[in-house]
């Protein structure tokens, strides 16, 4: 299927892990693991790591750019993110990480039918089950 | 590949083509990506910034500020510096890695040689030449960018790390979400019904953003039940609150910030998506949800953000004449502490036995060590940030409170909050 909108371009695939919440990656999130260490987070304890995220948007904290690039330059990170809504805190995020390691991490905007589980591929403006 | 939906000036293409240097060229090209994200059609000049990215969260961050430097890179609006990891005061405090230590003092640097002013606060609005009202600005750090909205009536959105220097370093921002008029018209509305004796109580404030930014989410709410007890130090909790629970960059209460005259001035003449009664009831819920403690006292920190020096003059009030029987932290920034000094209020504070801590703050950086027991707090923010930040368990409580309890050994809450 076709996303609303593409924020940063690119090709990924993974996991889906579907937060029912929105989630401030500074302080909501363990650098070092990639897991979701807020507490009260309906998937607390679940990793980030290599997954398709999709998310409602990026919450709180104005340092979930700066945590995103490290997870992204050690290698915690998500694989793509799926929002809701565009949220320009995770963009320039993926984009300094890209800039100074050459990492990748597509971000689309998917307000209809995000998916609710299983692998998927993310390709430019595409979104397709692979199984 | 976003050039033709952000419309640029000749400046900006110059700068885009790197006549100014690298630095320059690398944070328009940001600029711009950033703008077509939030739908912007073209940038603005801004006449000054705030920036976060100097908080140390790993080699990231420390890379992105060396390259702009390689670069060449000069802030090119007066340019403050929000809070870092280290207390560069009091480098005694930091009981963390030194290597660690070691990366956090080259980030700090590295903002200071691109031209940012050496401030380390999360409080800009409480130095002496904060922004005015209508003033376009970009700043990071969440409860800065709420404050300066709703409070002074200055205009940004919420900028993240690595975004606000690209604003700084060219004197632009995108035109979108709160910098425009539309962007800034509540559409979520509020009313709070408590009692009286509630708005009096310092805690009402830090509760009621916490329940504001979960509702809210990422719209601007406006408050109506407030008034004139609705200090800037109250509204400075209920924004930091607001802004950790959810995602709000901009509040309004109506009578009591500037650009709330009256709830359809809020609103903009359109009628709220909608609309939530606010009781006692849940500010109680939510005291309950922000205190995760339940055994004995380990420690206290008030002041996150930052005390301001009228903060500071109550606690030196509160705790003259006595000792406190835990370890008492108290957060400020280096301006309010030198003010507070020549103030006289310090005194009492240092002979109360508290610990002054000031560039940083306790739930960001290795300072409080281990604690046994729970650790007391007047902060929305903290109590949301510091059970994962840092592992412990959190009490929440009037500044009033906190000191009552200190004092004793053992967290007291008085008022109507049980």
């Amino acid at each position: 299927m076709k996303v609303d909108r593409v924020l940063v371009d690119g090709v990924a695939s993974g996991e889906v892990l579907v937060l029912d919440a929105p989630l401030s990656i500074w302080g909501g999130v363990d650098t070092e693991s990639g897991r979701i260490v807020h507490a009260t987070h309906p998937q607390f304890g679940e990793s980030l790591a290599g997954k398709i995220v999709v998310l409602p948007y990026g919450r709180g904290s104005s340092s979930s750019s700066s945590v995103l690039a490290e997870m992204l330059r050690i290698g915690t990170g998500p694989a793509g993110l799926i929002l809701e809504e565009p949220d320009s805190i995770l963009v320039i995020g993926v984009l300094v990480a890209g800039r100074l390691y050459g990492t990748r991490c597509p971000i689309v905007v998917a307000s209809s039918t995000p998916p609710d589980g299983g692998v998927w591929r993310i390709t430019g403006d595409e979104l397709e089950s692979a199984h | 590949m976003y050039l033709e939906l952000v419309q640029l000036s000749e400046k900006d293409r110059s700068l885009l083509a790197g006549e100014l240097g690298k630095a320059q060229k690398l944070a328009m090209g940001l600029l711009i990506a950033v703008g077509e994200t939030d739908g912007a059609h073209h940038l603005i000049d801004i006449e000054a910034a705030h920036i976060d990215g100097c908080s140390y969260h790993g080699k990231a961050g420390v890379d992105f500020a060396h390259i702009l430097v390689e670069g060449g890179g000069r802030v090119q609006v007066p340019t403050t510096l929000n809070v870092s990891s280290l207390d560069l005061l009091h480098p005694d405090l930091y009981k963390g890695d030194s290597t660690v230590a070691e990366s956090v003092r080259g980030l700090m640097d590295h903002y200071v040689a691109l031209g940012c002013r050496p401030t380390w606060t999360c409080a800009p609005y409480q130095l002496r030449d904060r922004p005015s009202f209508g003033q376009q600005i970009a700043w990071g750090e969440s409860n800065a960018i709420v404050f300066a909205n709703s409070v002074l009536g200055a205009r940004t959105n919420r900028y993240g790390d690595f975004m606000d220097i690209c604003c700084a370093l060219t004197g632009r921002a995108p035109y979108a979400g709160l910098h425009t008029d539309a962007g800034r018209l509540a559409t979520i509305q509020f009313d709070v019904s408590v009692p009286n004796s509630i708005l009096d109580d310092d805690l009402a404030y830090p509760l009621l953003g916490h329940v504001l930014g979960q509702l809210a989410g990422n719209r601007v709410p406006v408050i109506t039940g407030l008034d004139e007890r609705a200090s800037e130090d109250r509204l400075k909790a209920l924004g930091a609150a607001a802004a950790s629970s959810g995602a709000v960059g901009m509040f309004h209460a109506v009578g009591v910030t500037p650009e709330a005259a009256t709830l359809s001035e809020a609103l903009g003449d359109a009628p709220p998506q909608q609309v939530v009664d606010l009781s006692l009831d849940t500010l109680r819920d939510a005291r309950r949800e922000l205190t995760t403690a339940i055994g004995t006292l380990g420690a206290v920190s008030v002041g996150t953000p930052h005390m301001s020096l009228d903060e500071m003059a109550s606690l030196a009030a509160l705790v003259d004449g006595h000792k406190t029987a835990v370890p008492f932290y108290v957060n400020t920034s280096r301006d309010v502490l030198s003010e507070a000094e020549t103030a006289g209020v310090m005194t009492p504070i240092e002979s109360f036995g508290a610990v002054v801590v000031t560039d940083t703050c306790t739930y960001i950086t290795p300072i409080m060590g281990d604690i046994e027991g729970d650790v007391m707090t007047n902060s929305g923010k903290w109590a949301y940030y510091a059970p994962a930040n840092l592992g412990v368990s959190v009490v929440i409580g009037s500044l009033v409170d906190c000191v009552e309890s200190a004092v004793t050994g053992s967290a007291v809450t008085t008022g109507e909050w049980s």
